[in-house]
């Protein structure tokens, strides 16, 4: 099976701090990869590399079949890869259901045609019931809870119709029930036929949810296999826990 | 109501407004609506990438000047009629707005907003040192005191009172129609938040394109009449202060995030500022836009419409 992303010996510097040098990440259609590492590793710079909110210096990213370099971030929205942020960023001056209707309206709009604002209404709600916030579809997001945020954050990464969802830590500061929500959710999308990378520190809830895990150190990948190898890997510990 | 309902609405009440000063033989009405009607176009211009894309453009005042100027530069190569210069200056303008756009575009904040301040000065000195249209000392334009319009003649002044009348609603349709569609969202997102935009797959760029462009073509309709009503054209009044403060202070007094907060904030910001012309001086008219400006900074940072919409969600919870 071809890969449906490709990173390839990626790398990317801040004037002097190298902050990925030369990943090289690959993943299949339909897998959960969880991809962890130690703050200032370099996932969220490699998440921007991905999705072309940041250019890499050196190296290609390849997502189904075709190549990314160059492209804006809205164009490798357009083709399938999706995101949600670290810091859940909803459009503050819009509703819930607005939120969602705009990736509808510029990237599922663009790759199938126009669609009839019924039938956007119609999958707004779908998708607000999906994450549980239909009841909640009028209000504005300052009006929603942590939770809340980080559910409309995957709504309307989800909107996009994606083939790619990338995950960027949407469980951090959330309560044990919370994180389970989130977790539920995450596998729903993912049995729905959307490939997931999950980046996160909540360990317990990556081995829960990864087939596959990766694991990034000072911009370098020092793991990566089955999630229980990855732990047991010394090289992985000495990271996590120092010599 | 919809985009149509409400140029009919603007329409009738035009249409009123015109009978009333016709009719009972109001000259000044005419004169002092034609300003109000300008300040509505430039403010509802102003307000599209102002207000729906969060990108504050000090520059309004070029836009005016470029449109006024395009008038200049027409009535001393080849006259033609006004409507006919209101659409050249709004292509002119538009062009200008799209360079100015893809040269700034880049920037964001205080940076775009000094970027657009430094075009004005760009302009300005242009046409300072440019003698066909006048440069430093200025251009007349003589123009009649009546005109026959299809079979009826009337004064010269209800003629562009008429003209910027129609402006004002085509701004006020374009304005409010782009509130309400896909570009409207779009527009929104940038203003809220541009990298999430993005990632939803918002051309930001193109977008803003977009805006600079409609606001700059519809910024130079509103100066296109500007040199037949004042007469005499100089830069210091083409590139005047009060119409990038006013074009400014206007929205954000009405309310930025939707159509009808610029025409609101135009309507009672000119009214009170014909009203000081007349009464007091027109040398408190800024003293006036300061005052009104910082009493909505501080009071209602979303201007008299999210005002109203706080007290109506207020008051609906009771």
């Amino acid at each position: 099976m071809s890969a449906l992303l490709h990173v390839s010996n990626i790398s990317k510097r801040f004037g002097g701090f190298v902050a990925l040098d030369g990943i090289e990440i690959e993943v299949q259609p339909g897998e959960r990869l969880g991809l962890i590492g130690p703050n200032g590793s370099g996932k969220s710079t490699l998440v921007n590399c991905i999705c072309g909110a940041l250019q890499n210096e050196d190296g290609q990213v390849h997502f189904d079949g075709a190549p990314m370099n160059g492209l804006a971030a809205h164009e490798r929205t357009h083709r399938g890869l999706a995101r949600s942020f670290q810091l859940p960023r909803p459009f503050h001056s819009l509703n819930l259901v607005d939120n969602i209707r705009v990736p509808m309206l510029y990237t599922v709009h663009k790759r199938t045609g126009p669609l009839h604002a019924d039938t956007v209404d119609a999958r707004c709600v779908e998708l607000l019931r999906l994450v549980g916030l239909d009841q909640k579809a009028r209000l504005m997001p300052r009006d929603l809870t942590q939770v809340e945020m980080r559910k409309l954050e995957l709504a309307r990464a989800v909107a996009a119709e994606p083939k790619l969802l990338i995950a960027d830590e949407s469980m951090a500061g959330l309560s044990h029930s919370e994180i389970e929500d989130i977790l539920t959710l995450l596998m729903q999308l993912n049995e729905r036929g959307i490939t997931i990378i999950l980046i996160e520190h909540i360990m317990s809830a990556v081995m829960k949810f990864s087939q596959r895990l990766a694991v990034l150190v000072s911009g370098k990948k020092i793991a990566d296999g089955k999630p229980e190898d990855v732990v047991r890997n010394p090289e992985v510990v000495r990271a996590y826990l120092g010599q | 109501m919809n985009t149509l309902q409400v140029t009919i609405v603007s329409m009738l009440v035009g249409a009123a407004v015109y009978l009333c000063g016709h009719l009972f033989g109001i000259g000044y009405l005419f004169f002092a609506g034609y300003t109000i009607l300008q300040f509505v176009v430039l403010s509802t211009a102003w307000n599209i990438l102002g207000g729906y894309c969060g990108y504050v453009n000090f520059g309004s005042a070029a836009f005016f000047a470029l449109g006024a100027y395009t008038t200049v530069f027409f009535y001393k190569f080849y006259p033609l009629p006004i409507p006919l210069l209101i659409v050249i200056a709004a292509v002119v303008s538009g062009i200008v707005g799209f360079g100015m756009g893809y040269l700034t575009l880049r920037l964001r904040g205080a940076f775009f907003a000094i970027a657009t301040l430094a075009l004005a000065v760009v302009l300005q000195t242009l046409v300072v040192n440019w003698d066909f249209v006048g440069g430093s000392r200025g251009a007349y334009i003589v123009r009649s005191d009546t005109i026959s319009l299809g079979g009826f003649t009337i004064e010269y002044i209800e003629y562009l009172f008429l003209l910027m009348m129609v402006v004002a609603i085509l701004s006020i349709g374009i304005s409010r129609a782009i509130a309400r569609t896909q570009l409207g969202f779009g527009f929104a997102t940038i203003r809220d938040d541009e990298l999430a935009a993005e990632a939803s797959g918002v051309p930001t760029l193109r977008l803003k394109l977009i805006a600079t462009t409609i606001s700059g073509a519809l910024m130079g309709m509103a100066g296109a009449p500007f040199p037949y009503y004042i007469g005499y054209l100089q830069p210091a009044s083409a590139f005047g202060l009060e119409y990038g403060v006013n074009s400014i202070a206007m929205p954000i007094i009405g309310g930025t995030t939707s159509w009808v907060g610029p025409l609101i904030g135009a309507v009672l910001l000119g009214s009170l500022q014909q009203l000081a012309t007349v009464t007091i001086s027109s040398a408190v008219n800024l003293l006036i836009v300061g005052l009104l400006l910082v009493f909505f900074v501080v009071v209602a940072p979303n201007g008299l419409v999210g005002l109203v919409q706080d007290h109506f969600k207020a008051w609906r919870k009771k």
